[in-house]
């Protein structure tokens, strides 16, 4: 970590975006992460897909559990509202959040930890009710924060920095989504924010639960040889299977595809995802051969990363119904309701009760 | 691209702007730290070293380091480093003990240096401490050259040059006052001198032939000639309206030596407009906040006299066309203005001219009459003959001159020791970490964001009172101690080691100006353009490190913007990247003299 605040001096040519905004705008609190530490990456191209995004800062809700990959929300967009959870508890509060007020940008960040262990129930019903969010995990397969045990993404043989050995199998938290159902699930680098960037992008427009597991290397417990999860394994194992380009709905796709290469999903406000396939038998609309080719590779030790599985008819008329469209939820923030659309009243309540009576 | 070579010298000097356009090297950020710390003593040392008068420079140098200036990129106005040379000489404490040693016993060369302006006395304090004696021919009762006699001392007061001057002519130079050098044949044959210096500036004013000149004459008066009477006393008033004509530094110095001299109204005449001036900004604006009017688009027709007495001039109206770069494309005469003038003053550029150097001593010169030097040995066509300053190349500042002083003086060295002048020490670099421990840099890091400080000024009402009021104060403590954390420390250099990176992007996401880049290599302007943000600064280089272990990508850094602050490294979990201070090293005369030395043999 460091103590030493980023100057406020910016590049003078810096680029602004629809809202005349600059990169440095989407940025937050002074990180107290450790230096090297790949969430700070990650930060790094949330602020980057957040600024390209054009989102409001005020529209944006960070939520996060416990751990080191929980205290990033703090490091984005400060303009935005924040929520730090209980342990593993950040998918109850989206949920109530989000059926409070539907009309902004839900992203949560998590880690291994949080997600996997303590809040794994917590998780599988995000997915299962298809909140309307991105979710991030921040995946490093150890507990940091406690000084690097294993935690339940660690790969069976990984090696921890003292050299005692896991045996335990990890849960895969893309499969665990592509079987729970999930419309939109991706797998990602810290490393890597070509490809992480539209991936965050298009997990913000996804309509529904979109899951981005992201390999963040602990710099600190988790760097060294015979760590599965270090800088220089990811990149040396993972794999780029579906690149997905980002295109905003007012812009047109320019760029040259052959036949057969790319796919274009539609997303329901209009814009769209260009999926280049890298891996040539990869097919990311069909959930059943997806989940197959990610567990075929991960049986030989392979990450497969990109946008792994979307739903082409997430969130649309007739697709897989999300959070909203289930529960019925209103359009308006129930904040600038009329208090008496939002409150029964006391006849209300005692027709309510007359129910149960 | 090609890996950057930072084991070049030249690579980190670059990276420090302002030194590296300072003429004489000067080690800018050291002495702008050690006023921070309140070492005034040391500031200054550090700057005689390099341009051996910095009471003087610190108010009339012509400042090329602030256009250079990298926080001027970051920021509208660059470091007010010219001032903050002046703070470290202000507050100097004496100095007399720290000056090199001068040797008692003498190394038996004698130089001859002729006048006594600022590159003839850098050449005496390089050479006095090394055993040479010099002699310095000058043919006013009063060293400074140009300095003395063309700078006005409402800028530059007498008693700051009198005392850089001593501190060199008490080195034992002798010093001939009121000598001038009627025959370089006679110095040459009789002098015995093994050397001869020539640094008597470029003491010739243009002058404007126009018609009425001639008859106009006793109100027409050549820039620097005037300057120089008034300088000694010969002039003391000038008439009502003046009008000076040109618009450079001297012309500058005209129009307001003319105001404290009785003048009500004055006027710079300018051929071309605004943006063609060769005079500096900083000059203009101090002119302009006495009053002076200037007046663009006006070329010299001819002086109009009535009963033989100047009235005025003539002026054509130009109109020009300017292309997209500013550029004049076409030129036209619109009109014609009468102004009326009781003086004119040319200030339209010197000429250097050696009516006393013969023909046929080997010494030549080419059409214009300009000397021919070597631009490096500031040898002329005559081996043992030296020119520098405004005498070898025409008019140019006296930061220059201090350089070309410094370079004869190791050409002197070199000619009196039977060296080939040309075999000169290379310049070095030397780096040296600052990283103290954890989160702990031995240099101000934290990017301060105070704007650049305005000198104070004598009232209006107060400066023309008398001719050597000077009219800037110096810096208060509170403005010196803010101003010298505008420096960006630009010599604490990013150095990286490729082989340790582990490509985590931390130095990328916590950059500040987004001058860090990791990408796949490419030809240099394709690269440019696909940086984080694209660097449109050509005048300043990529670095680009080896491969990196990884993937093979290389790191780029746009030496353009970067402010600095240490964060890379402060982030880097590998210190693949450190801070390290260069210290750039331009060989002076000492240094010659002790590689000499070293390459004795030695006797057992």
């Amino acid at each position: 970590m460091t103590f030493i605040a980023k100057p406020k001096v910016v590049h003078p040519s810096l680029p602004r975006n629809a809202l005349g905004l600059i990169r440095r705008d989407y940025e937050g609190a002074l990180s107290t992460l450790c230096a090297g530490c790949g969430h700070d990456s990650i930060t790094a191209a949330i602020v980057e897909a957040c600024w390209r995004q054009s989102l409001e800062p005020q529209n944006v809700v960070k939520l996060s559990g416990i751990g080191c990959s929980s205290k990033t929300t703090a490091y984005f967009v400060s303009g935005g509202h924040g929520f730090n959870s209980v342990h593993g508890r950040m998918p109850s509060i989206a949920t109530g959040a989000n059926a409070a007020n539907r009309r902004l940008t839900y992203i949560g960040v998590s880690g291994d930890g949080d997600t996997l262990s303590i809040g794994l129930g917590q998780f599988c019903h995000a997915i299962r009710r298809n909140l309307d969010m991105l979710y991030i995990i921040e995946n490093n397969g150890v507990y940091g924060l406690t000084k690097g045990q294993f935690s339940a993404s660690a790969d069976v043989g990984t090696k921890a920095k003292k050299g005692e050995t896991n045996f335990q199998p990890p849960i895969d938290p893309v499969l665990l989504a592509m079987t729970l159902g999930a419309s939109f699930v991706a797998r990602s680098f810290s490393g890597d924010k070509q490809q992480l960037v539209p991936l965050i992008e298009a997990g913000l427009r996804h309509r529904g639960f979109a899951l981005l597991d992201v390999l963040s290397p602990c710099v600190t417990f988790n760097d060294h040889e015979g760590s599965t999860k270090s800088y220089a394994y990811t990149r040396e194992h993972y794999e780029p299977a579906v690149q997905a380009d980002f295109v905003p709905p007012e812009r047109e796709i320019t760029a040259e595809y052959g036949p057969g290469e790319a796919l274009a999903v539609t997303m329901h406000d209009g814009s769209r995802i260009m999926l280049r396939k890298l891996d040539a038998a990869y097919d990311p609309t069909d959930r059943g051969a997806a989940q197959a080719r990610v567990q075929e590779r991960l049986k030989s030790g392979e990450f497969l990363t990109g946008l792994l599985y979307v739903d082409p008819d997430g969130g649309v008329e007739g697709g897989r119904q999300e959070f909203h469209q289930v529960n019925g939820t209103p359009e308006e923030p129930l904040n600038s309701l009329p208090y008496d659309t939002l409150s029964p009243g006391s006849n209300g309540l005692a027709k309510i009760l007359a129910r149960y009576r | 691209m090609e890996a950057t070579d930072t084991s070049h010298p030249d690579y980190y000097h670059r990276v420090v702007d302002c030194q590296w356009a300072c003429p004489a090297h000067t080690d800018v950020p050291e002495y702008i730290r050690l006023i921070a710390q309140g070492r005034f003593t040391e500031a200054y040392l550090i700057n005689r070293h390099s341009n051996v008068f910095p009471g003087i420079l610190g108010r009339v140098c012509d400042r090329p380091c602030e256009p250079a200036c990298r926080r001027g990129r970051v920021e509208a106005k660059p470091v007010a480093i010219c001032r903050l040379k002046r703070v470290a000489a202000d507050h100097r404490d004496d100095i007399s003990g720290k000056l090199p040693p001068i040797p008692e016993l003498k190394n038996g060369r004698r130089i001859a240096c002729i006048g006594a302006g600022c590159a003839s006395l850098t050449v005496a304090n390089d050479l006095m401490p090394l055993g040479y004696e010099v002699t310095i021919f000058e043919q006013y009762g009063e060293p400074g050259g140009l300095m003395r006699t063309n700078i006005p001392s409402f800028r530059l007061p007498h008693a700051v040059l009198q005392e850089e001057i001593h501190m060199i002519v008490n080195m034992g130079v002798d010093l001939k006052l009121g000598h001038p050098i009627g025959s370089m044949k006679e110095l040459l044959a009789t002098g015995g001198f093994d050397a001869v210096f020539v640094g008597s500036g470029a003491p010739q004013g243009k002058n404007l032939d126009v018609p009425g000149r001639a008859a106009a004459a006793a109100n027409v008066h050549i820039g620097i000639a005037w300057l120089e009477s008034v300088a000694f006393g010969h002039i003391e008033r000038i008439g009502e309206r003046v009008l000076i004509i040109g618009v450079g530094n001297t012309a500058m110095d005209c129009c307001r030596t003319s105001l404290r001299l009785g003048a009500k109204q004055v006027k710079v005449m300018a051929r071309k407009p605004r943006g063609f001036f060769k005079a500096s900004e900083w000059e203009l604006q101090d002119a302009e906040e006495e009053s002076v009017q200037i007046v663009v688009n006006r070329s010299p027709k001819a002086f109009v006299l009535d009963g033989g007495r100047l009235v005025g001039m003539t002026f054509d109206c130009m109109d020009y066309e300017l292309d997209a770069r500013g550029r004049i494309t076409a030129e036209r005469v619109s009109g014609e203005e009468f102004i009326p003038a009781d003086d004119v003053i040319l200030a339209i550029g010197q000429e250097n001219a050696f009516p006393w150097i013969e023909g046929d001593l080997g010494i030549e010169f080419d059409k214009w009459h300009v000397p021919k030097v070597d631009p490096v040995t500031f040898q002329s066509t005559r081996p043992g003959v030296f020119f520098g300053g405004d005498a070898a190349f025409g008019p140019k500042n006296i930061i220059w001159a201090v350089e070309h002083g410094h370079q004869a003086a190791i050409s002197i060295h070199k000619h009196c020791q039977g060296e080939p002048v040309v075999a000169r020490l290379p310049p070095g670099v030397n780096l040296q970490s600052r990283k103290m421990g954890m989160h702990e840099w031995s240099y101000s890091n934290d990017y301060t964001p105070v704007e650049r400080r305005l000198m104070p000024h004598v009232s209006l009402k107060e400066r023309f009172k008398k001719l050597n009021i000077e009219v800037e104060l110096g810096f208060t403590a509170e403005q010196a101690a803010q101003e010298v954390q505008r420096c960006l420390n630009c010599d604490v250099q990013t150095v990286f080691t490729a082989k340790l990176c582990i490509e985590c992007d931390a130095c990328l996401d916590i950059c500040p100006v987004d001058c860090l880049t990791m990408t796949p290599n490419g030809p240099e302007a394709e690269l440019r353009g696909r940086l984080k943000v694209p660097a449109k600064n050509l005048a300043q280089p990529l670095y680009v490190s080896a491969p990196l272990p990884q993937t093979a990508r290389v790191m780029v850094k746009d030496e353009d913007l970067c402010v600095h602050c240490g964060l890379c490294a402060e982030r880097c979990p590998t210190a693949a990247w450190d801070m390290q201070k260069s210290h750039v090293h331009w060989p002076q005369a000492e240094d010659e003299a002790r590689a000499s030395e070293a390459r004795k043999p030695k006797i057992a």
